[in-house]
C-alpha cells in the first residue's frame, strides 16, 4: 500500500499546514483524496491500525464544542497509532486573545507534532500557526474555512459518483456563516464542479458570486439538474426573526423535502455536515433514505481523510528524522 | 530668547499663497518677518543663523484627530510619547479626542490635559470634549463651559452620535457658542462589521460594514445641519458616496467640513490580506475605487483636513484574531511623508496639500497656528520634500508601534520642528 510507505521525495503535498483548501492545486487535493481512498480500504479491514505515526502526538485544540469532528480527529490519529490529546478551552471574546496565543506558547512547549485546531474567529487558527512549530490543521475557523470538511465530501462524492468534474453542486442555507460551504466552493471549483448556491439573501454574504458561483433564491430552481444537494445547517439563533422570520417559513423555502428534490436529477444524492435540524433543513424521512442520503457515508470519510491530512503532514517530519538517524 | 535668523528656504505658506525663496526671521516665539530680500543685508547681529539650504519651512502641522490615551492607557501612549511622535512627524498641534478614562466630558478634564501638555514643554495639545456625557449618546455635554476652559470642539470620538434627536439638539445648542460637532460617521446597527463588504470579507469569513453605513449617516446628519444651522465637521470620510454628499451639501451652502486619514487614501481593503491586523480600522480600509474618489476629493478640497487618526495600540491589542483585535493605526509620524504622495503623484499642488494638513484644519477649529505671517506663533516644519525613504515603525517614538506601513516606501522627510520659536526636533543628518 503506497500510502503507508515511506518515500524519500514526496511532490504529492508540499504545504506545512492545512490551514484552507483555498490555494490548493487540482494535483494536490487529488493527492490527499486518493491518499484517504487507501485509508477507507484500510479502516475496513480487520486490522485498523497502523504504526505510521507511533511516538508523534496530536492535539485537539478547541476553542469551539465540537463532538463529531473531534472524536474524527482523535479517531484517524489513534488508527495511525500517535498520541492523540484533546484539549478544551473554553473562549469568550470578553476574554480576548491572550488565551489564544499563551494556550499556543503552552502546547508549543511539548512539542506536539501536529496541532489539530478549531476556533470561533475567522483567522485565529492561522494566527496560531504563526506562533508554533508543528504542522496545523484547522478544524474550522469562524465562518472561514473548515478543509476537511470539504474534503471528505469531495471524496464521498468522488466515490459515488466516480468523478467530480462536470458534477453540478447546490449548496443550500446559512452560506453567510458557513466556512463548510466556503471551502468546499473553493474545492468544487478547483476540481472543476459546477456550484450553486441557494439561500435568502440575508443568509449570503456580499459579492459570493465573485467566488465563481450561481446565486438562486428559489430552491427548485436551484436543484434543477443537480447531481448532489449540499444542506447546510441553521444556527437555532438566527431563524427566529434575525437571519429569516421563522423555522417553518424556512422549512417551507429552504428546507430539503422530497417535492423540492424531485426537481434535482433522479439519481441525485444528499449531504449534510451534520449535527442536522431536522425539519428545518432537511426532512427528516429523507435524510435517512439510505438510496438518496450520504449523511452516514460522510461521518466515515471523515475519518479517512483525516487519516491522510494526518499522514501527509507529518511526511516532512518523519523524512528528517529519518536522515538523522543515517548520520 | 534670542532671535533666530531662517535663511535659504523655501517659504510656503498655504494661507496667503506664498511661495518663495528667502528668509524668516523669529523673534519671541513669533514670526516678526519673513520675505525673499529679508536678509540682503545680512542676518540680524546676535541672532542664530540656520540655512534651510533651499528646503521647505511651511507652517507646522495642525493634527485635528490624535489618541492621546491619558489618561486611563498610559502603557499605550502619554501626552508626553505623543508629542515625541507628533514633533518627528512636523506636527506643531494635536487635538484629542475625549474618549479617555475617565471620558474628557467635563472642565477638569479639560484642565488635566492642558496641565500635562505644559509639563511635557512640546506641542500644542487642544482637546475636544465628549458631546454627549460619558460618550452614552444621550445627554449633552455642558458645551458653553467646556468651550470656555479651551475645548476646541464636541465629538464622541471613536462612537457616531447615533440618536438623531440627541443629534439634533447638540448641533442647534452648540450654535450659541460657536462650537463645531465632530462626528464619528457611522450607523452603528450597520457598523457592526470589521472590514469592508464586499468579496475579500466573504473570502476571509469576517463580517463586513457596507459602505451604506457611512452614507446614510453622513446624509442624515446633513439634514439636521440644515435643520439647525449647527456647524458639522465629518470624521474620517472614507467612501466615495459620502464625499459626494458633502460635495453637494457645500455647493448648498452647509457649514460643512471633514476630514480623512492618510490610509484612505493610501490603502485600500486588499491590505487586510491574510488578516493583518494593523490595516483594522474604523472605518474600515475601503474598495480601490473609493481610495480614488478620497484623494481626488483631498485634491479638490472637498475634503478640508488630513488629520492622522493617531489610534496608539500595543502588541495584546493587535496579536489577536482579527474580528476582535483593536482597530487603529499609530499615525502621527508618517502624516507628512503619506500625503506628500499625493502631491508627488500630480493630484495636487503642494500648498493646496499644505493647507489640508495646516491651515484648513486650523481654521475650522480655531486654533492659532497654520499661518506663515508677520505675527504668528513660529509654529513651523522643515522638510524636504523629496527625501526618499522607508518607513520603520520599530524606530517610532510613539510609544505604540501599530502601522500598516512597515517598509512603505515614501518620498518626504521632515527635517526639523519648531514650536513657538523653540526648535524640538531635528532629523539627524
Amino acid at each position: 500500500m503506497t500510502a503507508l510507505g515511506l518515500r524519500p521525495h514526496d511532490p504529492g503535498f508540499p504545504q506545512r499546514h492545512l490551514l484552507g483548501i483555498e490555494g490548493l492545486s487540482a494535483d494536490e487535493i487529488s493527492f490527499l483524496l486518493d491518499l484517504a481512498d487507501s485509508y477507507v480500504t484500510l479502516s475496513r479491514g480487520e486490522q485498523k491500525k497502523t504504526d505510521l505515526l507511533r511516538g508523534r502526538t496530536v492535539i485537539n485544540l478547541f476553542f469551539e464544542n465540537s463532538t463529531r469532528t473531534r472524536t474524527s480527529f482523535e479517531l484517524a490519529g489513534k488508527r495511525l497509532g500517535a498520541d492523540v490529546i484533546n484539549m478544551s478551552v473554553a473562549w469568550s471574546s470578553i476574554k480576548k486573545g491572550e488565551t489564544l496565543i499563551d494556550t499556543a506558547m503552552t502546547l508549543n512547549a511539548m512539542h506536539p507534532d501536529v496541532l489539530v485546531v478549531r476556533h470561533p474567529d475567522s483567522g485565529a487558527v492561522k494566527l496560531l500557526s504563526e506562533k508554533v512549530n508543528g504542522a496545523i490543521i484547522n478544524a474550522g475557523d469562524g465562518s472561514h474555512e473548515h478543509p476537511t470538511q470539504a474534503l471528505l465530501d469531495a471524496l464521498t462524492i468522488r466515490r459515488r459518483k466516480g468523478r467530480l468534474e462536470g458534477l453540478t453542486v447546490a449548496i443550500c442555507g446559512d452560506i453567510l456563516h458557513s466556512r463548510v460551504a466556503r471551502s468546499n466552493i473553493h474545492l468544487l471549483g478547483t476540481m472543476g464542479a459546477r456550484v450553486r448556491l441557494v439561500a435568502p439573501p440575508t443568509l449570503l454574504p456580499a459579492a459570493i458570486e465573485r467566488m465563481g458561483v450561481e446565486v438562486f433564491f428559489d430552491m427548485r430552481k436551484a436543484l434543477a439538474g443537480c447531481d448532489i444537494v449540499m444542506m447546510l445547517r441553521l444556527q437555532t439563533e438566527r431563524m427566529h426573526g434575525s437571519f429569516v422570520p421563522s423555522i417553518r417559513e424556512y422549512f417551507r423555502f429552504y428546507g430539503l423535502d422530497r417535492d423540492k428534490l424531485r426537481a434535482a436529477k433522479d439519481d441525485a444524492l444528499i449531504m449534510h455536515p451534520g449535527p442536522m435540524n431536522r425539519g428545518v433543513e432537511i426532512d427528516s424521512e429523507l435524510a435517512d433514505d439510505i438510496d438518496r442520503s450520504l449523511i452516514r457515508e460522510q461521518v466515515e470519510m471523515g475519518v479517512a481523510v483525516r487519516m491522510a491530512c494526518l499522514d501527509v503532514l507529518t511526511r516532512r517530519l518523519r523524512r528528517n528524522e529519518g536522515r538523522e538517524d543515517v548520520s | 530668547m534670542s532671535a533666530t535668523a531662517y535663511v535659504n528656504a523655501r517659504l510656503l505658506d498655504p494661507a496667503s499663497g506664498l511661495d518663495v525663496t528667502g528668509g524668516l526671521l523669529v523673534e519671541g516665539g513669533r514670526i516678526a518677518d519673513l520675505g525673499p530680500r529679508l536678509f540682503a543685508e545680512g542676518v540680524p547681529e546676535g541672532a542664530r543663523r540656520v540655512d534651510c539650504t533651499g528646503h521647505c519651512l511651511a507652517p507646522g502641522l495642525i493634527d485635528m484627530r490624535v489618541q492621546l490615551r491619558e489618561p486611563g492607557e498610559e502603557h499605550k501612549e502619554t501626552i508626553a510619547t505623543a508629542g515625541q511622535a507628533a514633533v518627528v512627524g512636523g506636527v506643531t498641534s494635536v487635538v484629542a479626542l475625549p474618549n479617555t478614562e475617565p471620558v474628557i466630558d467635563d472642565v477638569a478634564g479639560v484642565e488635566f490635559v492642558a496641565r500635562r501638555a505644559r509639563e511635557a514643554k512640546l506641542v500644542k495639545v487642544y482637546t475636544y470634549a465628549a458631546a454627549t456625557r460619558r460618550l452614552e449618546g444621550k445627554e449633552i455635554t455642558e458645551i458653553g463651559l467646556l468651550a470656555e476652559f479651551g475645548a476646541r470642539g464636541f465629538t464622541d470620538g471613536l462612537k457616531a452620535i447615533a440618536n438623531a434627536q440627541v443629534m439634533r439638539r447638540a448641533l442647534s445648542y452648540a450654535r450659541a457658542f460657536d462650537q463645531i460637532i465632530v462626528q464619528h460617521p457611522e450607523e452603528p446597527a450597520l457598523a457592526g462589521g470589521v472590514m469592508n463588504e464586499g468579496e475579500i470579507a466573504t473570502r476571509l469569513g469576517l463580517e463586513g460594514v457596507p459602505a451604506a453605513a457611512e452614507t446614510i449617516m453622513v446624509e442624515r446628519d446633513l439634514r439636521l445641519v440644515e435643520l439647525t444651522g449647527g456647524r458639522y465637521h465629518a470624521a474620517h470620510v472614507s467612501t466615495a458616496a459620502a464625499v459626494e454628499a458633502i460635495r453637494r451639501a457645500k455647493a448648498r451652502g452647509l457649514a460643512v467640513t471633514c476630514d480623512t486619514a492618510p490610509h484612505y487614501f493610501t490603502l485600500n481593503e486588499t491590505a487586510v490580506g491574510d488578516y493583518r491586523t494593523f490595516a483594522k480600522v474604523s472605518p474600515p480600509l475601503r474598495s480601490e475605487e473609493d481610495r480614488q474618489a478620497i484623494a481626488e476629493a483631498v485634491a479638490d478640497g472637498t475634503i478640508d483636513a488630513i488629520a492622522s487618526d493617531h489610534s496608539p495600540h500595543d502588541q495584546e491589542g493587535k496579536r489577536l484574531p482579527f474580528a476582535i483585535a483593536e482597530a487603529g493605526i499609530a499615525g502621527l509620524e508618517t502624516l507628512l511623508p503619506l500625503s506628500l504622495a499625493l502631491y508627488h503623484k500630480g493630484g495636487i499642488g503642494l500648498l493646496d496639500l499644505l493647507a489640508r494638513l495646516s491651515a484648513r484644519p486650523a481654521a475650522i477649529l480655531g486654533l492659532p497656528g497654520g499661518r506663515l505671517s508677520k505675527g504668528a506663533p513660529a509654529d513651523m516644519v522643515l522638510f524636504d520634500p523629496e527625501h526618499p525613504w522607508l518607513i520603520d515603525p520599530d524606530r517610532f517614538r510613539s510609544k505604540s508601534k501599530n502601522s500598516p506601513f512597515d517598509k512603505h516606501p515614501v518620498q518626504g522627510k521632515v527635517l526639523a520642528t519648531i514650536v513657538d520659536g523653540r526648535p524640538l526636533y531635528e532629523a539627524e543628518a
